[in-house]
């Protein structure tokens, strides 16, 4: 029986459109992540003087910082963005892609 | 030369690698060696009282745990949230809490700089790995790398894959907890070696993932409101806003202005993409770590544990910047009850990583003292129950039960022998923590990520996501991605220098980790070796490959999906 559904959902083509969807997906999250982070390394290596600049005139807080907690936050809330769409969008797709070959 | 010259020129060739390599990404989470303090009742009383607890949620988890499934992943029935307070808690060390804000109190900026790359490897498990991992395993992540490959070559790489990684890890957390018990509880090294060695293993015996799971939970939930209360009292003088908070450290620390800017941490941008690459794909590789992905119901739960342990984890590491540039500015005040001999030159009583410790003296008197300690230690036995959990698994389930006994084992045979190995882990968990008391463990920690990232996860990757991967191409691009990542890791200045004290620029290998090299080795060889690979089970394996696809993008046939 397993083996029946396992055949209907592969020849299914909606299946095929789901799983390039949501692999196009993942991986553009994931580049959005390592741009973010890699990007925020590479200007510590090569831009200093940038990351110590202070936010205002007279202020003692330097750029780096909020932009640092920023990448902490982007890593949270990135996060949560790809987890709603995968827990309803997705997941919904899914669903119904496994009733139609259990039928 | 004399001994004590030496020690000291040791530390100070040490030092200069550190700042010079960028190695002190990697090894900043340790503990190091400490003095013994006078004995601390009350983070005693506190830390039994969490034994306690513990060891009474124990008693109730063994009744619930009768079967293999219960015991390797709680019978798959943790919620996504508390299942994300679970990782979340394997994730917070203790090295992370008082090595992290010990950093931040000493060089400000770069501690933050440290915790982002500890942090960004959870997006990448959560897109890429998260219910694929769930979908397709039933234990240990060695179902999932082998469930289209020949059983016996793959389980025996996994599992030894995984032993190397728990071994490591292992170390770091018991020298750990040995150094931590003395500056803490002021109790001896070895008190703490046994301590954890005995609790661990009855949470584990008896309880299995449930006991361990709900420690965890416990844990982390006391670390987050510990360091949540810290952080509050902090920014209260300074009416919540950070702008005045930075603005007086940078005014009483010895670096002023230089602790607003990035320093030392990072100069060499091949060891700095290095050690990113290593955190951020050495998280996805990580035994303990992915074995909680097979305690939840199914894929939604699943990712929704990632999402919550990204949110604890990055709330943690915010937390522990506020905290370390709080005792910035508040132990200055005293100096007489934080620093050696009222100096403020001299450093902080028990090393520049006991800065939160002292803290929570500063905003909560003895008892939060004593309730700082506590979870601080409570995280090492924590993170040890977890650690030995999997390394038992690997063992009995893939060694035992898939390579051993062909998958003809019953379960409650495989259970006894998961049992057993708990023991004897436990028992060469204890022997590590004494004989690696005098040496400088700072890179165990590392070295686990880069072996997670070199040998597990392409392993782990490939298998899912490539149709054309075989069995020889993994267990070969695998394997050398395992004795890569540990040799370079030996030859680097972090290890061949400081640690093993070979004089300096002796370090065939210059950079502060291997996985640039390493991980792309891996990936290169496995890749080419299933190319080459024309034999007949290679050529089954890949016709395996559009089942398998069905299963790990929809999670149809799922193991446990159906009985909840």
């Amino acid at each position: 029986m397993a083996q029946e559904t396992y055949e209907r959902i592969r020849s299914n083509p909606k299946f095929q459109e789901f799983v390039s969807k949501r692999n196009s997906y993942s991986i553009v999250m994931s580049i959005l992540m390592i741009i973010a982070y890699y990007g925020y390394i590479l200007l510590i290596a090569f831009n200093k003087p940038f990351l110590a600049t202070k936010l205002s005139a007279g202020a003692v807080t330097s750029v780096g910082i909020p932009m640092g907690v920023g990448v902490i936050l982007f890593t949270i809330i990135l996060t949560w963005i790809y987890v709603r769409r995968a827990n309803t969008e997705f997941d919904t797709e899914a669903e119904q892609i496994i009733s139609e070959a259990q039928k | 030369m004399s001994t004590a010259l030496k020690k000291i020129s040791a530390a100070v060739a040490a030092l200069t690698v550190v700042g010079a390599a960028g190695a002190a990404l990697a090894a900043g989470a340790d503990l190091g060696q400490t003095t013994k303090e006078a004995t601390n009742w009350t983070a005693i009383a506190m830390f039994a009282a969490f034994v306690g607890l513990t060891l009474w949620i124990t008693k109730w988890a063994a009744s619930q745990t009768k079967s293999a499934s219960d015991f390797y992943t709680a019978g798959g029935g943790i919620t996504g949230f508390q299942n994300g307070l679970a990782i979340a808690g394997d994730y917070m060390s203790a090295a992370s809490f008082l090595g992290i804000s010990g950093l931040v109190f000493a060089s400000g900026f770069d501690g933050l700089i440290f915790s982002i790359g500890w942090l960004v490897g959870w997006p990448v498990i959560t897109f890429l790995m998260a219910e694929r991992l769930r979908n397709l395993g039933k234990y240990t992540f060695a179902d999932v790398a082998s469930y289209r490959f020949a059983q016996t070559p793959l389980r025996t790489f996994a599992a030894t894959g995984t032993l190397v990684v728990v071994a490591f890890y292992l170390i770091a957390q018991m020298v750990g907890a040995g150094q931590l018990i003395k500056v803490l509880f002021g109790l001896e090294y070895i008190y703490a070696v046994a301590l954890v060695g005995v609790i661990m293993m009855l949470y584990v015996l008896f309880g299995g993932m449930t006991a361990t799971t709900w420690v965890q939970i416990i844990k982390a939930v006391m670390l987050l409101s510990g360091a949540t209360f810290m952080a509050v009292m902090v920014l209260l003088q300074f009416g919540f806003s950070p702008e005045a908070l930075f603005a007086k450290a940078v005014e009483v620390h010895a670096k002023k202005d230089a602790i607003m800017s990035p320093g030392a941490l990072i100069n060499d941008p091949v060891s700095a993409i290095s050690v990113g690459m290593a955190l951020m794909f050495g998280t996805a590789g990580l035994p303990h770590i992915l074995m909680r992905f097979f305690t939840v119901p199914n894929a939604k739960e699943a990712r929704k544990s990632v999402a919550w342990a990204t949110t604890w984890i990055g709330y943690f590491y915010i937390l522990t910047f506020i905290i370390g540039f709080g005792a910035v500015v508040m132990l200055i005040q005293d100096p007489a009850a934080y620093y050696v001999n009222g100096e403020i030159a001299k450093g902080l009583k028990g090393g520049g990583n006991m800065a939160a410790v002292h803290l929570a003296n500063a905003v909560g008197g003895n008892i939060f003292l004593g309730f700082i300690s506590a979870v601080a230690f409570a995280t090492i036995l924590a993170v040890v129950a977890g650690l030995t959990l999997s390394g038992a698994s690997a063992v009995s389930h893939d060694l035992y039960a898939s390579v051993w006994r062909h998958g003809n084992a019953d379960s409650a045979t495989e259970l006894r022998v998961s049992k057993i190995t708990t023991i004897i882990l436990g028992i060469v968990a204890v022997l590590l923590g004494i004989i690696f008391e005098k040496q400088n463990v700072a890179f165990m920690v590392m070295l686990a990520f880069s072996v997670a990232c070199s040998a597990n996860f392409p392993v782990l990757f490939m298998s899912v996501l490539w149709k054309d991967c075989t069995t020889k191409g993994a267990v070969a691009g695998g394997t050398v991605g395992l004795i890569l990542s540990v040799v370079l890791t030996i030859v680097s200045p972090g290890v061949w220098e400081a640690a093993l004290g070979n004089p300096k620029g002796s370090a065939m290998f210059p950079y502060a980790s291997p996985a640039l090299f390493s991980m792309t080795a891996a990936f290169a060889v496995i890749w080419l070796v299933s190319l080459m690979d024309r034999s007949a089970q290679a050529q089954k394996e890949r016709e395996l490959f559009p089942d398998q696809l069905v299963r790990s993008e929809t999670g149809v046939g799922a193991s446990g999906a159906s009985g909840h």
